[in-house]
């Protein structure tokens, strides 16, 4: 009989392997379409294109303001939840927590097609308010991404750490203000990240609301159903950049802390 | 009283939890002096722990009040109290470095930017870590870390400074050193010191006064002299120190019977009175065996350094004696204890306590008969091994002979029986009082071991009885 053991290297290869075909080589694809025109010859116009044309800007700054206005609000909703459910004595905080993440099992498309007849009901006519209708559907998806980051990293916080604070002069709300916040950021800051880009892009939840308003993936999109891949390509380029750009800058400011608890579950 | 003198007061203190119901803490009364380095002393789930939580404000009492300066405290949250705390695990702010952590109270009273910079140098300096201002607190060594803890508190002046098994995460070394140095900066700033501990050795190396805790209940307040040499109770002896402890009683003025020999004793009782007594190993005397009050046989022999620590048998008894002057295994020896080193305090409740030891198979046996109780049970954290080996927490094997457990069963749980062979042991009534609605029997037992039986019936003097002694109602503690 022989032991197999395997290496470390040997273990990394299937990793490796699916990190080539569906990471590596699609961005190879996508930055050749970016920078060749439509005979296949090497070109910046695409570039160009999306920093000059009105249109395209228009919407990456729209887009940064959904975004944003969406972040906001998932934050504004999620903290104090996750903060509640974190100190809450209760025995099954699991089986709470549960209760916000459940919907995300449930269909995508249900649940937006559940929420359009909700907001037809009270609103009479989605057209009326589609920046309101862009927010409340973007917030509602993208909740649980924002309450479970920050859930966990709230309740691994030593809570010795607090009652220090307490001990040493602060009310309770300058200790949350002092300690709680700071060493939560970390889950806030994963948090963020996890739905603020994909707010730029995910238009589908738009479409299933009838939305008119139009943001990057929507840009994206109609690029793409022209059959214009090279343009698109681009667009989807210089997004990734933006995101890489925010991802260094956040993990600039998690890197201070060792303990980063901003893990999904 | 006058309250300039004591700094706080506990008055009949209770927590009860609201979550579980369980009363951590209950009936505390203690009165701290200015200046003064108390330690709470006992086993983990005391509740020692608790009472500070109280006394810093992060608990609420259930009954009783919290007095400080002689006003009344109790309700007051943490922030306003003059009191600080350094926590068991430091809780130092991560995101802070070393002059934010320690500066954390100062900026709170509002305090102006120069004073508190060089209020936070002169307590670096305390503490010896000049210059560590900029430190991340991550950075710093777990003794590091402990300093800053103290600093932190420290800074603010506190009235009274709290410290919850400071000194737990430490290595042995670093830990000693720490004692001492606690000591030496306690002696400087004169604040009231209020520590928490489990470690006998620690209590008894710092503190002005001991508050012995158990079970939620004070078992002696004294110097540190006072109770190693004058335990209270049976639970303080056998706590503090090694002990040797038997049951006996009052047989004249100043005349204790136990171990099957008599003794002279400086406690008074009266005759008849159950008694235990104490006596602590290095207070059993050598002799020769004609001479000796006791007469045994030598057990085991372990070499300790300074000295030998030596168990000798006599009857059932064990007896454990530290001398400098050794002895061989098998050997007979006679042994005598001054009248001064026997502790004799009244039996609470006359409960008996006997040494059980455990067989090679591992089951806990008593005068050749096997008590069927699960040892895993009662030496906490152990386990079975798969060749049915006892094994601690560590995964490491327990030696069964030098582990030692200490039954005791209440003289109401015995029943006395005719038939001899039914019973645990058996023995002669040598002793007989009418408690009034029941009789209190003294069984000598050939184990030169006395139980004492309360039983509703009358029986007579020097009957020979089997004693029946139902395992559950036992309970056992373990000694090393």
């Amino acid at each position: 009989m022989r032991r197999y053991s395997f290496s470390r290297k040997q273990l990394a290869i299937p990793y490796a392997v699916y990190l080539l075909c569906f990471v590596v080589a699609p961005l190879f694809v996508l930055m050749f379409y970016a920078f060749t025109n439509a005979s296949g010859q090497f070109t910046f116009k695409n570039l160009t294109m999306f920093f000059t044309d009105p249109n395209t800007l228009g919407t990456l700054f729209y887009s940064l303001g959904i975004a944003f206005v969406t972040t906001l609000c998932c934050l504004l909703l999620a903290y104090p939840t996750a903060y509640i459910l974190a100190h809450s004595q209760l025995k099954n905080k699991s089986v709470m927590l549960m209760v916000f993440i459940m919907p995300m099992w449930i269909n995508f498309s249900l649940r937006i097609t559940a929420l359009k007849e909700i907001l037809s009901l009270l609103e009479g006519n989605l057209a009326y308010h589609p920046f309101l209708n862009a927010i409340i559907g973007m917030t509602y998806d993208f909740l649980p991404f924002m309450i479970l980051p920050i859930y966990n990293t709230i309740v691994k916080l030593d809570p010795s750490l607090a009652e220090a604070s307490r001990d040493l002069g602060a009310n309770e709300f300058q200790s949350f203000l002092k300690i709680t916040l700071p060493l939560s950021l970390p889950g806030i800051i994963s948090g963020v990240a996890m739905v603020f880009l994909p707010a730029m892009t995910n238009y589908v939840v738009l479409d299933m609301l009838y939305n008119s308003t139009y943001i990057m993936g929507s840009l994206i999109g109609s690029y793409f159903a022209a059959y214009n891949w090279h343009g698109g390509s681009m667009i989807a380029l210089i997004l990734l950049a933006i995101i890489c750009i925010f991802t260094i800058f956040t993990n600039g400011f998690g890197s201070q802390d060792e303990n980063r608890g901003g893990v999904l579950l | 009283m006058d309250h300039q003198a004591n700094i706080i007061e506990l008055k009949h203190i209770k927590k009860q939890f609201s979550d579980n119901g369980f009363v951590a803490v209950s009936d505390f009364n203690l009165s701290v002096k200015r200046g003064e380095f108390v330690t709470f002393l006992g086993p983990s789930g005391c509740g020692k722990t608790t009472t500070l939580r109280m006394i810093a404000g992060f608990e609420i009492p259930t009954e009783g009040e919290i007095l400080l300066n002689g006003k009344d405290i109790t309700k007051l949250p943490p922030h306003k109290r003059p009191i600080n705390t350094v926590f068991q695990r430091y809780a130092l702010f991560p995101h802070m470095n070393v002059y934010e952590n320690i500066a954390f109270g100062l900026k709170q009273k509002k305090m102006d930017k120069d004073i508190i910079t060089k209020k936070v140098k002169k307590v670096l300096e305390l503490v010896d870590l000049e210059g560590f201002e900029r430190r991340g607190v991550n950075t710093l060594s777990g003794g590091q870390q402990q300093r800053v803890a103290i600093a932190r508190a420290l800074v603010n002046e506190p009235e009274i400074l709290l410290l919850d098994e400071p000194l737990g995460a430490l290595d042995l070394k670093m830990r000693k050193e720490m004692q001492l140095e606690l000591k030496a900066m306690h002696d400087e700033l004169g604040i009231t010191f209020i520590y928490v501990t489990h470690d006998q050795e620690e209590a008894l190396t710092m503190s002005d006064k001991i508050v012995v805790m158990s079970e939620g209940r004070i078992q002696q307040v004294g110097t540190p002299e006072d109770i190693y040499n004058e335990p209270a109770t049976v639970f303080v002896a056998d706590f503090i120190g090694d002990s040797n402890i038997f049951n006996g009683i009052m047989t004249g003025e100043r005349k204790a019977r136990f171990c099957g020999a008599e003794f002279d004793c400086v406690d008074e009782f009266d005759e008849g009175t159950h008694i235990t007594a104490v006596v602590r190993p290095e207070d059993v005397l050598f002799t020769e065996p004609s001479l000796g009050r006791i007469r045994g046989v030598v057990t085991s022999v372990i070499f300790k350094g300074i000295h030998y620590e030596i168990t000798v048998e006599s009857g059932k008894n064990e007896i454990v004696v530290q001398t400098v002057h050794a002895a061989k295994v098998g050997d007979r020896v006679g042994m005598n204890v001054d009248p001064d080193n026997i502790h004799l305090m009244v039996a609470e409740d006359n409960t008996n306590f006997f040494p059980a030891t455990i067989n090679p198979d591992y089951k806990l046996e008593y005068n050749d008969k096997i008590l069927d109780v699960d040892l895993t049970k009662i030496i906490r954290g152990s386990s079975l091994s798969e060749e049915g080996r006892l094994m601690d927490s560590n995964g490491d094997e327990i030696d069964r002979r030098r582990t030692k457990i200490l039954a005791s069963i209440s003289p109401q749980n015995i029943t006395m029986t005719d038939d001899i062979r039914e019973g645990m042991v058996d023995g002669y009534i040598s002793n007989l009082i009418y408690k009034g609605d029941h009789y209190s029997y003294v069984i000598h037992t050939d184990l030169e071991q006395d139980f004492v039986v309360d039983d509703e019936y009358l029986w007579n003097m020097d009957d020979h009885v089997g004693l029946i002694m139902p395992v559950d109602k036992m309970s056992f503690s373990v000694k090393r």
